[in-house]
């Protein structure tokens, strides 16, 4: 299965959302470089707008993620609760 | 986010039915196709537009905001790197050319492309892709400006920043974007989103704007980074605009398959041969180290390209044709590039050298089934003649590609002592190739390129057959560049001089003690 992956600008925003991420999915592998957080994932990688409120305490609509995107891979569904990427094949 | 998130009545899916679908309606007093003229043409068959859906489900209101929120994290970087004179910062005064080519060449395809979405904006019929692709143009003209600004810090201290457009119009190193550029202009709407939002967005973007912006930040020049960065997050919206409009496409009639598939083959091969540059800035001007070209070609493009097309294939797409042929030049194409441009010195609104010693060791590392074998002998070879006062330059026009308008440097696939040549008789006349691809370009649509304009016809035919030598070089003063300050060897120019003047550099050299 190919790796799906997201990368944000590495900043105070993004880091409970890096953290959301690693708590959701156990096979996603971190990789920092300057400016830069990237995340790989095997086949699928959830952003879960809940696991991100218990990190920061407050409301957070998972369009804000755009803000501090860089990029990714794989097929997107987004919704009020989930951002997902997966690649079926 | 500064404003607090409030919870909406209407969930996400449900917004984004109501405010980007069903707002069409079907024009009485004009046809429907008087109003539309340019979406049919192509022969793309579209039997229901509403099974077209943005998977950021993106409205228009939360656009703005987020756009806004982008502008003000952005502008905030810019003004603080101004603040602090950080362009003295950055790790050596040679980084600053590649913003001379961001500036010189990205900048301006970015504002001709925002022109070609806004007019496929308008022009298509259905509204949620309307909505997305009106949304790319401001995207576009954003980045245009963005860049701009960003660039504008170093433009008070360094020169070759005063006259991209001029260049742009008319620079022979630049003429392969302004060709794609004009290219992506006169083409129908459809193959315009295949052209700009798949084939250069999607699959091969991010290699300038993710791993080359982390090298940038890493030489300490967070203005171009934070507008490199800001920029690429509306291209992720891009990259999915474009697989989700190749993928309606090809589920709503198996006939639009060979149109898709032939257009994913034009422009993926149109919009490599815009990666020498990125290529050259990658392993040759970060001045501090740290991914070559190979590596991020290897994460950034062929892993994720190679897996969106094993999910394509369910519906009968393939791999582009260009495809094995642009990954096994991931070995020489930086290198390649680089010996144009040195060779080109005087006649490129850059400067160049030749990496030092312990650079020279870097590439070794990064590329050891290339560089040391094929080239850095010639790097070794031009250091030494212009030890001896002999700096070589390249005194000939370079012979152009009829289709992508780089000069002949590529070599044959499997053989990089060979430069691949190929050449097509049309209504009389020879045209030259610099690759299969771009022939099979051209033979497709011969009326569209037999008259391009190129660089160096077009000198030779000014002169009427004089003295060719310093052809090139002139070119660039009606562009408002001058000899010696923008041009030539950075070794002695006034950026050089200057940056050590002013103490440029010194405090990444102290944090590297």
């Amino acid at each position: 299965m190919s790796n799906v992956f997201i990368a944000f600008q590495a900043n105070e925003e993004s880091r409970p959302v890096v953290d959301a991420i690693v708590a959701d999915n156990p096979e996603a592998q971190v990789v920092y470089s300057p400016g830069l957080v990237k995340i790989d994932a095997p086949g699928k990688l959830v952003i879960r707008r809940e696991t991100i409120e218990e990190q920061t305490g407050r409301p957070y609509d998972l369009q804000q993620l755009q803000i501090n995107l860089v990029t990714l891979s794989g097929n997107l569904d987004e919704d009020d609760d989930t951002f997902t990427l997966s690649w079926k094949h | 986010m500064d404003k607090r998130v409030e919870r909406k009545s209407h969930s996400l899916g449900e917004r984004y039915a109501a405010m980007t679908h069903d707002l069409q309606w079907e024009t009485t007093y004009q046809s429907m196709d008087r109003v539309f003229p340019f979406d049919r043409y192509e022969g793309i068959k579209v039997r229901d537009w509403s099974k077209w859906e943005d998977p950021f489900r993106l409205t228009t209101d939360a656009y703005w905001k987020f756009q806004g929120e982008k502008e003000k994290k952005l502008y905030a970087v810019i003004e603080a790197f101004a603040q602090n004179s950080c362009q003295f910062g950055v790790s050596d005064a040679r980084y600053v050319n590649a913003i001379k080519l961001i500036l010189q060449a990205i900048a301006p395809i970015k504002y001709s492309l925002h022109r070609s979405l806004a007019h496929t904006g308008r022009h298509l019929r259905g509204d949620a892709l309307r909505v997305a692709v009106q949304m790319q143009a401001s995207d576009n003209l954003r980045h245009f400006q963005n860049e701009t600004h960003a660039a504008s810090v170093f433009n008070k201290y360094f020169n070759g920043l005063h006259s991209a457009p001029a260049l742009f119009d008319a620079a022979w190193y630049l003429a392969p974007f302004k060709s794609f550029a004009d290219d992506v202009a006169s083409a129908g709407p459809f193959e315009r989103i295949v052209a700009i939002s798949f084939s250069f967005e999607s699959l091969l973007t991010d290699t300038l704007f993710v791993p080359y912006m982390s090298g940038a930040a890493h030489n300490g020049d967070l203005s171009i980074v934070a507008a490199g960065f800001s920029g690429q997050s509306d291209a992720a919206r891009h990259k999915m605009l474009g697989i989700e409009t190749v993928k309606f496409l090809l589920t709503q009639d198996p006939a639009n398959l060979a149109l898709v598939q032939r257009w994913i083959d034009k422009w993926f091969w149109r919009s490599f041969r815009l990666m020498p540059i990125v290529a050259m800035m990658q392993d040759y001007m970060l001045s501090k180290r740290m991914m070559s070209w190979k590596e991020s070609w290897q994460r950034f493009v062929e892993a994720p390209v190679e897996a969106l097309f094993a999910e394509l294939a369910q519906f009968g797409l393939r791999l582009p044709t260009g495809w094995a042929q642009a990954c096994d030049s991931k070995e020489h194409l930086s290198h390649q590039a680089w010996n144009v441009f040195y060779g080109y010195g005087d006649a490129i609104a850059v400067h160049t050298w030749i990496p030092e010693t312990d650079e020279l060791n870097w590439l070794d590392q990064k590329y050891p089934d290339s560089f040391d074998r094929w080239y850095r002998p010639r790097l070794a070879h031009y250091a030494q003649r212009q030890a001896q006062g002999h700096r070589f330059f390249n005194r000939s026009l370079p012979m152009q590609c009829q289709v992508c308008q780089q000069p002949m440097f590529f070599t044959e696939k499997g053989n990089p002592r060979l430069i691949a040549y190929r050449q097509t008789e049309h209504e009389g006349e020879t045209f030259h190739f610099c690759s299969d691809h771009c022939d099979t370009i051209f033979s497709n649509e011969p009326a569209k390129y037999q008259q391009a304009r190129l660089s160096s016809h077009t000198l030779l035919h000014a002169t009427d057959g004089g003295a060719k030598a310093d052809l090139l070089k002139a070119s660039l003063a009606a562009s408002h560049l001058s000899n010696g300050r923008d041009q030539g060897d950075f070794s002695g120019s006034e950026d050089d001089t200057n940056f050590s003047d002013w103490g440029g550099g010194q405090d990444m050299k102290e944090a590297q003690l």
